[in-house]
C-alpha cells in the first residue's frame, strides 16, 4: 500500500526519519499533558461530602508560569534547527551530472512528461531509472502547468510540489527500488481532479535503456491498421493528439505515439484494454465525466478501425 | 460610559404590546437594535447553517463511504465540499462568535447595549444577506435550468481556476460577491466590539478586570480588522479580473496565481485564530466556574491571547510550503508557525492549573470544555507536525490536514460553542437545557468525532488527497473511509439531539433563575432572560469576579488579585 511510512527515495527517507523524531517529541508532550489532564479530571472531581465550601483560590504563580513558557520555547528551538537542516538538504541539493531531466506539465486532468535530452514525450506514466549509491542516477523534475494549479505527489518517493502556471518549480527523486509507484494530483484542479492519477515506473538500467529506445521510435505504421489511421488523421483527433511520424501533431491532449506501452488510459481512470479504449473513444464521459476530450461521434465501423489502429501503437 | 442616571420608576418597563400578534412580533425582530435580540438572531442564523453545512458533510461522507460511488456527481460533490467549507467558516463560525459576543459583552461589562446599536443591526443584516446570496447560487445563475451555480472552486479558490477561462459560469461570482458582502458585516461587528469593550465598561471595570471572554473578543476583533481587509481586496481584484479584463491572477496573460495564495492565506490563517480565540474565551469562563476556582494566571492568559494574535499574522505561508518558496522562506515560516505553540501551550497549562485543586462539577458545559482541552492539545501537536515543512510536503492537502483542522475547528471550536450553549442558554431563555439529553449529545458527539477524525490522520498517511469525489477500490482506502463515514453519522445524530434539546428546553426546561451555575461574572447578576436595559442600575466592580466578592464578603478577590 503506498504510504509515506514506506519510503523508497532519499527525500522520502529524510522526511520519514524527521517525522519519527518529531513524533517522538510530540508523543512525549502528549503523554505528559494528557496525563496531567486525566489526573486532574479524576483526582479533583467534586465529592458529595464537601459541597458546602469552595476550594482554596489560587490566582497564579510566576515561577510555574515561567517554567511552562521556557520549556516550549526550548522544544521549538530543537525542532526548528532539525527541520531547517532537512529543508536545506532536500531543497538545495545540487543536481549531479548523472541526473535525468524530466519536464512535468500538468493539464486538466492528465500529466505530460517530456525528456528534453532524450527527445521523448509521454503521458501519465513516468519511467525513471533506479538509483543506487554505487551508480546514483537521480531524476530532476521541472514542474510546470498548462492551465491551473496541480500538485505532483508520489508518497513513497518524496513530498509533493505544486505545478503553477508562470511559476516553474523543481523537485528530485532517486528511487532505490524498482517497481511501480502510484501518485495523484494533490491540488484541486477542477471537475475531474479525482481522476488525475500518475504512475512512476522505476526500471533497472537495462529496462530503462530499452524503454528509451522504444519511445524514441516513430509511431507504428502497420498496413493492417491503415483504415484506422486514415480515420484518425482525417477526423479532429489530430487537433489535440500527436503520433510522431504522422500528420497528427496536436498538443492539447496526451501524445499517443506509444499508447500501448502504457498500462492505463485517461490518467489512470481505466486499464488500457481494447474494450476500455473503445468505450473511452465513444464517450469519454462514461468513465471520466468532465474530461476535456469530446465524444467524436464516430460510427461503429470508424470506432473499430481507430481502436485497431491505436492497438498497434506499441 | 454607560447611562448613569437612576431609572424613573416604570420608565424601564417593556412597552406593552398592542396585541397585533405575529406581525408585530416579527417586526420587533427585524427592526431591533437591541444587542441581545441581534445576538440571538446571529446565533439562530448560525445554527441553521450549521445544520445545512452538516447535511452537506453527510452527503460528502455517503459519497466517499465506498469506492467508485455514484451517490453524487463530480460536479455536485465539488459544489458540496466548497459550500461546506465556506459555510462553516463564514456563515457558522464568524456569525456565531459575533452572535455570542454581541449577547454577552454588554452584560459582562455592565453596559446597557453595544456602543453602536444601529451599526450592530446593519452588520447582522449584511452578514445575513451575504449568506442568503451564497445559498441563492443553488438556484441562481443557470440554476433554474439545471443544477445551479453554487461555488465549486474550493473554499481557498486558488487562481487561475477561478478565471473566466476555467470557471465560465457564475459559480465563482456568487462566492466572491457573497464573501465581500459578509466581509462588510463582519468588519462592522468587529469595530462595534472594540468600541464597546473600550468605552462602555461600568465603573471599576478596568481593562484588567474584564472577563477573559471579553478580552478574547477584543483580540479577535482586532485580528478581524487585519484579516478581512486583504480577503476583500483579493475578492475585488478577482471580480475585476473576471469582468474588467485585469490580469492580477490570470496566468494566461502574465498574472501571478501565487499572489492570490498570499492574499488568501494572509487572511485565511489568522482567520482560524479569529474563530478559536473566542473559543478560548468561552473555555476560560466555563472552566473556572465548574472547577470552583479563579482562572490561573489571568495576566498570562491575556498576554498569550495578544501574543497568539501577533504571531498569527506572520505564519500564513505555512499553507504554501509546496508552492516552491526558497529554502530560506520555508525556514522562516517553520519558525514563526512553531512559535504559535508557545502561547497556546501556556493557555493549556493554565486551564489545567485552574482545574488543579478545584472541585470539578462535570455538568455538560464542563464536559465539552474538558474534551476541548484534550482535542486542542492534539490539534496543536498535529499542527507542529504540519509546521515541519518537509513533513508538510508529504502531508499537505492530504486527509491528515483535513483531520488536523477539523480537530481545531470541530474538536475545539465547535466543542467550545456547544459548551457556551449549555452554559449561557439559561441566561438567554430563563430555562435550563436538559442535562440528560446534553450528556447524550456530548458522548455521542465525542465518540463520533474521534471515530471520524482520528481515522482521517491515517488516510492522509496512506496518501489520500483531499477534494477528490471518488477513489479506486485498489487504493487501500475503502475500509478507513467507511469507518469515517460511520463516525460522521454518529455526530449527525448527536447534533440532532442538540437541536431538539434547544427547542424542547425552551418550552419545557426547568426554570433557571438569575444564577443557576453559581457563577461570578456580571451577566449572572441580572434576571434570566435579562430585561431590555440589562441592568437597572449601573454595577460597580472591584475585581475580576464581582459576584464572588458579593458571595464571599469575608474573602473578596480584590484583596488577592495580581
Amino acid at each position: 500500500m503506498p504510504s509515506i511510512l514506506d519510503p523508497h527515495s532519499t527525500p522520502a527517507h529524510e522526511i520519514y526519519r524527521l517525522s519519527l523524531f518529531v513524533l517522538l517529541i510530540t508523543g512525549s508532550i502528549f503523554v505528559v499533558v494528557a496525563g496531567l489532564l486525566a489526573y486532574v479530571v479524576i483526582r479533583f472531581r467534586a465529592k458529595e461530602a464537601d459541597k458546602d465550601h469552595e476550594p482554596p483560590q489560587i490566582y497564579g504563580s510566576t515561577q510555574v508560569e515561567l517554567a511552562w513558557t521556557v520549556i516550549p520555547v526550548l522544544i521549538v528551538v530543537v525542532l526548528f534547527l532539525t527541520t531547517a537542516r532537512i529543508i536545506f538538504a532536500i531543497q538545495d541539493a545540487p543536481e549531479p551530472k548523472t541526473a535525468l531531466d524530466v519536464t512535468v506539465i500538468g493539464h486538466q486532468f492528465w500529466w505530460e512528461f517530456r525528456y528534453p535530452k532524450l527527445g521523448i514525450v509521454t503521458a501519465n506514466e513516468l519511467h525513471v531509472p533506479v538509483s543506487t549509491p554505487e551508480a546514483p542516477e537521480p531524476t530532476y523534475l521541472k514542474l510546470m502547468s498548462a492551465d491551473v494549479d496541480h500538485s505532483f505527489w508520489v508518497p513513497q518517493l518524496g513530498g509533493k510540489t505544486d505545478l503553477i502556471p508562470n511559476h516553474p518549480n523543481q523537485m528530485w527523486i532517486d528511487p532505490e527500488k524498482t517497481g511501480m509507484y502510484v501518485g495523484q494530483c494533490a491540488q484541486f484542479c477542477g471537475v475531474e481532479h479525482a481522476k488525475m492519477l500518475l504512475r512512476v515506473y522505476v526500471d533497472t538500467p537495462e529496462q530503462f535503456a530499452d524503454w528509451v529506445k522504444q519511445q524514441q521510435l516513430p509511431g507504428a505504421q502497420e498496413a493492417a491498421a491503415a483504415a484506422g489511421r486514415q480515420v484518425f488523421e482525417t477526423e479532429a483527433c489530430v487537433n489535440c493528439h500527436t503520433i510522431s511520424g504522422t500528420a497528427a501533431k496536436g498538443v492539447f491532449g496526451p501524445d499517443l505515439t506509444h499508447l500501448m506501452s502504457r498500462s492505463t488510459i485517461a490518467a489512470g481512470a481505466a486499464d488500457n484494454t481494447p474494450q476500455n479504449l473503445r468505450a473511452w473513444i465513444e464517450n469519454p464521459n462514461t468513465c471520466k465525466p468532465g474530461a476535456l476530450m469530446p465524444a467524436m461521434q464516430l460510427n461503429d465501423q470508424q470506432t473499430d478501425e481507430v481502436v485497431a489502429y491505436l492497438e498497434t501503437l506499441h | 460610559m454607560a447611562d448613569q442616571t437612576l431609572p424613573i420608576p416604570g420608565a424601564l418597563d417593556e412597552p406593552r404590546s398592542r396585541g397585533a400578534g405575529f406581525l408585530e412580533w416579527l417586526h420587533s425582530w427585524v427592526v431591533t437594535v437591541d444587542h441581545k435580540k441581534l445576538g440571538i438572531l446571529y446565533v439562530v442564523y448560525a445554527v441553521f447553517f450549521l445544520l445545512v453545512a452538516g447535511a452537506e458533510a453527510m452527503a460528502i461522507r455517503i459519497q466517499l463511504a465506498v469506492p467508485n460511488n455514484h451517490f453524487l456527481s463530480a460536479e455536485l460533490y465539488n459544489e458540496f465540499f466548497t459550500m461546506h467549507g465556506t459555510t462553516m467558516v463564514f456563515l457558522v463560525g464568524m456569525t456565531i462568535i459575533f452572535g455570542i459576543g454581541n449577547y454577552l459583552i454588554p452584560l459582562m461589562i455592565g453596559a446597557r447595549d453595544m456602543a453602536f446599536p444601529r451599526l450592530n443591526a446593519f452588520s447582522f443584516w449584511m452578514s445575513a444577506f451575504g449568506g442568503l446570496l451564497l445559498y441563492f447560487s443553488f438556484i441562481g445563475g443557470f440554476g433554474l435550468y439545471g443544477m445551479g451555480s453554487a461555488p465549486d472552486v474550493t473554499w481557498w479558490a486558488y487562481a487561475p481556476l477561478t478565471a473566466k477561462a476555467f470557471s465560465p459560469g457564475h459559480n465563482t461570482d456568487y462566492w466572491a460577491l457573497s464573501l465581500i458582502v459578509m466581509g462588510f458585516g463582519t468588519l462592522g461587528a468587529a469595530i462595534n466590539t472594540l468600541a464597546t469593550a473600550f468605552s462602555m465598561r461600568c465603573r471599576g471595570m478596568t481593562l484588567f478586570r474584564m472577563p477573559l471572554f471579553v478580552w478574547l473578543m477584543v483580540v479577535t476583533s482586532g485580528l478581524t480588522l487585519i484579516t478581512i481587509t486583504p480577503l476583500t481586496a483579493a475578492q475585488v481584484m478577482l471580480v475585476i479580473d473576471r469582468y474588467l479584463g485585469a490580469h492580477f491572477f490570470d496566468a494566461q496573460a502574465g498574472g501571478a496565481p501565487i499572489v492570490w495564495m498570499h492574499f488568501f492565506w494572509i487572511f485565511g490563517h489568522p482567520e482560524v485564530y479569529v474563530l478559536i480565540l473566542p473559543a478560548f474565551g468561552i473555555v476560560s469562563e466555563v472552566v473556572p466556574v465548574f472547577s470552583r476556582k479563579a482562572i490561573f494566571g489571568y495576566p498570562a492568559m491575556v498576554a498569550a491571547s495578544v501574543g497568539i494574535a501577533f504571531v498569527s499574522t506572520t505564519v500564513w505561508a505555512h499553507h504554501m510550503f509546496t508552492v516552491g518558496m526558497t529554502s530560506v522562506g520555508n525556514t522562516f515560516f517553520v519558525l514563526s508557525t512553531m512559535m504559535v505553540g508557545v502561547p497556546t501551550s501556556i493557555k493549556i497549562f493554565n486551564w489545567i492549573a485552574t482545574m488543579w485543586g478545584g472541585k470539578i462539577r462535570f455538568a455538560t458545559p464542563m464536559l465539552f470544555c474538558t474534551a476541548f482541552v484534550f482535542q486542542f492539545l492534539l490539534a496543536g501537536l498535529t499542527g507542529i507536525m504540519l509546521a515541519i515543512a518537509p513533513w508538510d510536503w508529504q502531508l499537505h492537502n492530504s486527509y491528515f490536514v483535513i483531520a488536523h483542522f477539523h480537530y481545531t475547528l470541530a474538536g475545539s471550536f465547535v466543542f467550545a460553542i456547544f459548551a457556551a450553549f449549555y452554559y449561557w442558554y439559561p441566561k438567554v431563555t430563563g430555562r435550563m437545557m436538559c442535562e440528560k439529553l446534553g450528556k447524550w449529545h456530548f458522548w455521542l458527539f465525542f465518540i463520533g468525532f474521534h471515530i471520524t477524525f482520528d481515522t482521517m490522520h491515517f488516510l492522509g498517511i496512506l496518501g489520500m488527497p483531499r477534494s477528490i469525489y471518488t477513489y479506486g477500490a485498489d487504493r487501500g482506502w475503502s475500509a478507513l473511509n467507511m469507518i469515517i463515514s460511520a463516525g460522521g453519522f454518529i455526530q449527525a445524530i448527536a447534533v440532532l439531539i442538540f437541536a431538539w434539546n434547544l427547542i424542547d428546553s425552551y418550552f419545557n426546561g426547568q426554570k433557571a433563575g438569575n444564577d443557576p451555575w453559581d457563577a461570578w461574572t456580571l451577566e449572572w447578576s441580572t434576571p434570566s432572560p435579562p430585561p431590555a436595559y440589562n441592568f437597572a442600575e449601573e454595577p460597580v466592580v472591584r475585581s475580576r469576579r464581582p459576584l464572588w466578592d458579593i458571595k464571599h464578603p469575608q474573602d473578596p478577590d480584590w484583596k488577592y488579585e495580581r
